[in-house]
């Protein structure tokens, strides 16, 4: 068989009309979903841009973090403090608060930008220390770091407002906000990924020790893909804050727990694909929320089952096992949906059929 | 062999090499002239692999000096020593294994910028190796142990080095495949890289070097011509296999 290749221009002129149908789609979808289903479609979008970013972290660069939901918390701090009204401010600081906080205000894609690169620079300093470790070590340590702004935000009182958290926060996080900020991260990580700079962080990945005979500065690479991955995951932060409308420090808004559903997404997806990470973030999104019953008392063949509170994330677990005994590398691998690999598999498919066909 | 007027590619001195506690190298000095191949040869544990680490920096020296074209290079960071132009074929092959084989290759030519270059460069690199041509978009883990040895050292090669080191080239290769790699190691020198090769096959290495060190348990025991060493009667009963 002869290996037809798309040309470049027609895969662009593709990904653009691609582009322009999933657009449509959520046009409709804005229009005639309820708001609960609009909810949960922009949560995958939320969701999305967490992923893709702790996906070039951990999947394409191989830097096992954990740190990822400090990234995210640093990110809607500093947005949400931006876009709160100075009278909002004032109403839900109950022990006083920094004047010059009060007085900070922006528009909401100058404040996302802004916890962006508050996430950012709080990566560049934790990444000295914790990229001088590797592995398991790693992990520890970038979760550790984690906890330790979230522990900051329960006490720094008058500039977070602790325990308490930030209220009233706009709903700003609409269909065209959270996805078109899905889009911006994934031009942007995927152009990376396929530079000569995303070579170079897989090479890391795949052999430390080589990687750096090439001539490759390992410690600046990694430091550079942390810094982008916490940008995005400051951005996602930011959306997540303005989607939720109210957060605080607790342990599950933005504790290890968001790090972990953010792992499950990319490792379900596929560790290194991008493709995958939002198809793990699309996955969880809506199985979490459609298992929300579980929680509720509800019969099973006639046997009265009580709620019981937890019984969704042990759902979600029992099914992540069981996918990865039968995928053990996530639904993707390590393989994109790019044109040629949809030829590819699509006549891979049409030879299956006609092998069939003919037995 | 260090006549008045031969320029060195590389000078160790009096090199010293611990791994904790472990006195790994005791005290080496090797010069390696330009446009030669020159050898280590030594069992197992005699310290070729960590003397070819210390030199592309991936160990650090307790004491002694290296020095490249006469800068010294002692303890400089791995990604520094090789943008100075050492490249390094390391033992085990070590490719990137979900890496295409022209992702691999382009990883070699990583700090160059010229773009005309490299293309030159992967033609010359298909004439010694036509099979990788075939294999480009193929996984680098997918390709037979040979063709992962090839691909090693066309690695190296992108990155148009003036000193190439091969760690154990011929390490769990076929036989014929041995011939082949001793061969392309002949011709890549004939056109001007310099070769630091460590070997266990002594017979091979010694039979294609124009000079020879043999190490034992961190010390050089014997050095010259490796025509002479071919000859000697220690390095015969020693390594090979000859009494």
């Amino acid at each position: 068989m002869v290996e037809k290749k798309l040309s470049n221009k027609t895969k662009f002129w593709l990904t653009i009309a691609f582009i322009i149908f999933i657009g449509f789609l959520l046009w409709l979808a804005d229009r005639y979903f309820d708001d609960y289903k609009l909810r949960v479609l922009r949560l995958i979008a939320i969701y999305g841009v967490m992923a893709v970013s702790l996906n070039l972290i951990n999947g394409i660069t191989g830097v096992f973090s954990l740190g990822h939901a400090g990234f995210i918390l640093v990110g809607a701090y500093t947005a949400s403090l931006l876009t709160l009204s100075p009278e909002q401010k004032a109403m839900s600081y109950l022990f006083g608060i920094q004047p010059w906080i009060e007085k900070l205000h922006a528009d909401f894609f100058t404040a996302t930008i802004a916890g962006g690169i508050a996430a950012a620079i709080f990566a560049f300093l934790i990444g000295w220390p914790v990229l001088r470790l590797s592995g398991d070590y790693l992990a520890i340590a970038s979760l550790g770091f984690a906890e330790v702004v979230r522990i900051w935000a329960n006490n720094a009182l008058s500039i977070t407002n602790g325990p308490l958290g930030l209220k009233a926060i706009p709903e700003y996080s609409n269909t065209w906000w959270t996805y078109g900020w899905l889009l911006a991260t994934v031009v942007f990580i995927a152009s990376l990924v396929n530079s000569s700079y995303g070579r170079a962080l897989k090479a890391i990945r795949e052999n430390r020790i080589a990687a750096e005979a090439m001539g490759i500065n390992v410690f600046k690479h990694q430091l550079m893909s942390f810094v982008i991955g916490a940008f995005f995951a400051g951005v996602s932060g930011s959306l997540y804050a303005h989607w939720l409308t109210t957060i605080d420090p607790r342990l599950t808004t933005m504790g290890p727990m968001l790090t972990f559903y953010v792992l499950i997404m990319i490792v379900l997806g596929g560790l290194g694909s991008i493709t995958g990470a939002i198809i793990g973030a699309a996955i969880f999104a809506i199985l979490f929320e459609w298992l929300r019953d579980l929680e509720q008392p509800f019969s099973f063949f006639g046997i009265q089952v009580p709620g019981i509170p937890g019984m969704r994330i042990l759902t979600v677990s029992a099914i992540f096992i069981i996918v990865m005994i039968f995928w053990q590398r996530g639904i993707m691998g390590r393989e994109e949906l790019t044109w040629d690999n949809l030829i590819k598999w699509s006549r891979k498919l049409a030879s299956l059929s006609r092998k069939r066909g003919e037995g | 062999m260090s006549e008045a007027g031969e320029k060195l590619v590389l000078e160790i001195k009096d090199l010293h090499v611990y791994y904790g506690a472990i006195h790994a190298i005791k005290g080496i000095s090797i010069k390696v002239p330009q446009g030669k191949i020159i050898t280590l040869i030594g069992a197992n544990g005699a310290g070729k692999t960590t003397t070819l680490s210390t030199i592309s920096g991936l160990v650090k020296a307790r004491s002694g000096k290296i020095f490249f074209n006469g800068v010294d290079i002692t303890n400089k960071p791995a990604h520094a020593i090789n943008r100075m132009g050492i490249a390094m074929v390391p033992e085990g092959r070590r490719i990137f294994p979900g890496l295409t084989v022209y992702e691999n290759l382009m990883m070699g030519a990583y700090n160059r910028k010229d773009k005309e270059g490299i293309k030159e460069d992967l033609e010359w690199i298909f004439s010694l190796f036509p099979r990788l041509k075939e294999r480009l978009s193929q996984m680098g883990g997918t390709l037979s142990g040979g063709e992962q040895q090839m691909l090693a050292i066309s690695r190296a090669l992108m990155s148009r080095p003036r000193l190439l080191m091969m760690d154990e080239p011929s390490l769990g290769l076929a036989p014929i495949l041995v011939e082949e790699v001793f061969e392309v190691i002949q011709k890549i020198n004939k056109e001007g890289t310099t070769i630091l090769l460590v070997e266990q096959n002594a017979y091979g290495a010694l039979r294609i070097s124009d000079y020879g060190y043999v190490l034992e348990t961190g010390n050089i025991v014997l050095e010259g011509p490796s025509s002479e060493l071919l000859e000697n009667e220690m390095v015969k009963k020693a390594y090979l296999g000859m009494s």
